[in-house]
Formats: structure tokens, C-alpha cells, sequence
């Protein structure tokens, strides 16, 4: 049976603590790319009570994507952002979602990130990764960018590292492994650096802003 | 002296446009910061090194 909002809400703040609750659930992250990197820290956000997500991507499940990104099989040819929204509303009924089936491009992304207070930056193209850093370091100056940059291959798990590059700007990942190198991407390693991305967002969320 | 990514260099005078196109970086996968601060990619070419800069590049790989 699906709990009431009230008992969700409750475990949450049994778990959390009041004030740090109440800041998961009035904040309003999004996640750029639904890939390796975004589906997992949807994920990791939805259960740890986060308010509001924005999802946004364009492109659809596929079989080459089951070994590591947060779908089903039965999902394969749907578009992420619907299957996605569905496999966190059977994790965490009430958050609100906001879905955007589309490329984010240097002329819709200041639009689309809005109404966020913190972006995730969840692609797996170097090129996209790099022009969305500089739209929302340049053009939304008030927000916080979570980025990612190096995850590929089978480097040791401790390399994965957070790092803060502005007061606005954090870049977590290796900083080498590309998976233009041909040494590919594997699920832990993908959501260890997936993993440092939510956790920062809550540090981001809790005012502990450094690393 | 400039510092970029820890390195002292004396490249003071130059922009950062002039600097990047004599490295193996490429504008399109990097975020440059300077003393604290992103340097949006439309202003490369019109920032002008200052002695006592300190300069971080950052590149971008893929895979996610």
C-alpha cells in the first residue's frame, strides 16, 4: 500500500531531522541528461525527500543503456523523461516533477533552468558539458552548477573526487577517464560519480558549501 | 606572472583567446576561471591577462 503524504513525509523527517527536511523539500533541483549520471541522481534526490526535480532530455531508452542508467528493460523505446518521472513516483509518490522532453541548447537553457536553484550537469558529450557550464555560469548567476567530468573506463574508485572551482561551480569525476578512449562506462563507477553530484547538492542545500 | 592550472608563466598582456589558441586545449571543452570567477566563453578573446592572475582551466571529458 502507497503511504500518505503525511507518513512520507514524517519517515523523511524521522530520518533527516526537521530543518534539514524542510530544506530537502522546498528545493528545486534539475538534472541535465537522464543518462548514467542523471537517472542516478534523480534517483539518490526523490529518495532523500527533495522538493521538486526537473527533468529534462530528449532522448529515449535504449537496450545499449540498461548496464548502467536507472531503467527497465520493459522501458526500452519510451523517452526517459516519462519512464524516468514514473520509476520515481513508485520510489517517492508526492515529489513534484517537471518534465521537459527536449535538447538543451545555448538558446533554451537559461528558460529551462529558471525555476532551479541548483543544476546538475548530467551529459555525457565533453562539448554539451562545457556549453552548459558557461550558459549557467554566465547567464544565471544565482544558481549552483554540480558538473561532472571524468567516469569512464575502470580507474580506481577513489578517484572519483568533488572539487569546488568557484563559490558557484562544482566539478565532480576523475577529470581524465573519456570515454572517447574506448575504455567505456561501468554502472558503480558511473553512480559513485553520480553519487558525489546528489550529495553535493544536498551539502549545497544544508549551506555546507565547501568540500 | 600569470598562474595558470599552478604553473607561473609570462604571458601578462596577452588575452586569454591568444594564450589558449598556443595550447592543445580546445575553447569548445573547457570552463576557464580567473581569481574566483567563470570567464564566459564570448569574453576570451577580449580578457586581457593581468600580472597576478590566477587561472584554473578545467576540461571537460565524455562519458555520463
Amino acid at each position: 500500500m502507497i503511504p500518505t503524504k503525511e507518513q512520507w513525509i514524517k519517515a523523511l523527517t524521522d530520518r533527516h531531522g526537521e530543518e534539514l527536511q524542510n530544506a530537502f523539500s522546498s528545493a528545486k533541483v534539475a538534472v541535465c541528461g537522464l543518462g548514467g549520471i542523471g537517472s542516478n541522481i534523480a534517483i539518490l534526490l526523490a529518495r532523500t525527500g527533495i522538493g521538486r526535480l526537473i527533468l529534462i532530455d530528449f532522448d529515449r531508452v535504449d537496450i545499449t543503456n540498461l548496464h548502467r542508467q536507472q531503467y527497465k528493460a520493459s522501458q526500452i523505446g519510451m523517452y526517459k523523461t516519462d519512464v524516468l518521472a514514473d520509476n520515481l513516483r513508485e520510489i517517492a509518490p508526492y515529489i513534484e516533477l517537471e518534465s521537459h522532453t527536449e535538447r538543451i541548447t545555448e538558446d533554451n537553457a537559461a528558460e529551462l533552468l529558471q525555476g532551479a536553484d541548483i543544476i546538475c550537469e548530467a551529459f555525457d558529450d565533453a562539448e554539451t558539458k562545457a556549453m552548459l557550464t558557461d550558459i549557467v555560469l554566465s547567464e544565471l548567476p544565482d544558481k549552483y552548477l554540480v558538473a561532472a567530468s571524468g567516469m569512464a573506463g575502470m580507474g580506481a574508485a577513489n578517484s572519483i573526487r568533488t572539487r569546488r572551482i568557484t563559490n558557484r561551480f562544482y566539478l565532480c569525476g576523475d577529470e581524465i577517464s573519456d570515454v572517447g578512449d574506448g575504455i567505456g562506462l561501468v554502472a558503480p563507477r558511473v553512480a559513485l560519480c553520480a553519487a558525489h553530484q546528489a550529495h553535493t547538492v544536498l551539502r549545497i542545500i544544508a549551506k555546507k558549501l565547501e568540500v | 606572472m600569470v598562474k595558470i592550472n599552478g604553473a607561473e608563466l609570462e604571458i601578462a598582456g596577452k588575452t586569454l583567446a591568444e594564450y589558449l589558441a598556443g595550447t592543445k586545449y580546445d575553447p569548445k571543452r573547457i570552463a576557464v576561471e580567473r581569481n574566483g570567477g567563470i570567464v564566459p566563453k564570448a569574453k576570451y578573446a577580449e580578457t586581457v591577462l593581468c600580472d597576478g592572475d590566477s587561472i584554473e582551466i578545467v576540461s571537460f571529458v565524455g562519458g555520463g
